[in-house]
């Protein structure tokens, strides 16, 4: 059956996150983080930073609200029990900081099919609330036996 | 920072998640896949068990380019294939070598692997130097 790719250009609404001080420091100390500028407000700051930064796959938290939906999206027809998490591209900006505001926009770039698995293609465009892009996300979902 | 001359290796990253990392990452990450927290739903979905969310692994992959860079600042872009599965109680072992580096800008080439086994594999990074 071949994949639908009626989908590709499709732009979901934007989903705003706040980044939380604490919520970077457990999601730093989740992944092993021992620089102190993610985990202790006081070193960020004598560090010059405004507060705890985010490390940088800390774009995975506030994109999420963002890239989950299309995944579930009827117009797409993803096969969610067959698909793995492919690929991952991200592109980073200025840091991200306690107390930023990170507006997300994500959009089908592509659709496609090669030897019975298809590849959907999503992209996350995140900025900040001075309208900096900190982060573009290209996110590569493969769905076996399509 | 580490000195980053075309062929130089970066300063290798070595992690043992332990038994609960799966839950502490998927609560701080927002992932609940029950294939990472939940061993009984894992194995019936045809897995050895329990596996790493593959972002896990991929910011341990990120982690090493801003150690050997000297900051988060320093780390521009990250892309990375996923293959195989990670597990728990295992070491993961990410090494990279840089590729290119001129005007600022250095390319390196990463893996993380487990046990001899790629888990993630053709990572690219480009850092500030």
């Amino acid at each position: 059956m071949p994949v639908n790719t009626q989908a590709i250009g499709k732009t979901y609404s934007p989903t705003l996150y706040a980044v939380g001080r604490e919520k970077i420091k457990e999601y730093s100390r989740a992944v092993g983080e021992t620089n102190l500028v993610h985990l202790d407000h006081e070193a960020a700051r004598a560090a010059g930073y405004a507060d705890v930064v985010a490390p940088p796959m800390f774009a995975v938290v506030y994109c999420a609200p963002s890239v989950g939906p299309p995944i579930f999206d009827p117009e797409i027809e993803l096969n969610f029990a067959m698909m793995v998490h492919g690929g991952q591209e991200f592109e980073w900006g200025p840091v991200v900081v306690a107390g930023d505001e990170i507006t997300t926009t994500a959009s089908v770039k592509d659709i496609s099919e090669k030897d019975g698995r298809g590849y959907y293609v999503f992209e996350s465009i995140s900025v900040n609330q001075r309208g900096e892009q900190v982060c573009r996300g290209t996110w590569t979902d493969i769905v076996r036996g399509v | 920072m580490a000195d980053l001359f075309i062929g130089a290796s970066i300063p290798e990253v070595r992690v043992t998640p332990d038994k609960y990392l799966t839950a502490r990452y998927a609560g701080a990450s927002g992932d609940f896949n029950p294939i990472h927290i939940d061993e009984d739903f894992a194995r019936a979905v045809g897995l050895p068990g329990r596996i790493l969310h593959g972002l896990w692994s991929m910011a341990q992959v990120a982690r090493a380019q801003t150690e050997a860079a000297g900051g988060p600042e320093h780390l521009k872009r990250l892309s990375v294939q996923f293959r195989g599965m990670g597990v728990p109680e295992q070491e993961v072992l990410v090494t990279g070598t840089v590729r290119e580096a001129a005007d600022g800008r250095a390319t390196i080439d990463t893996v993380a692997e487990q046990d001899g086994k790629q888990i993630i594999r053709n990572a690219e990074a480009e850092i500030t130097i």
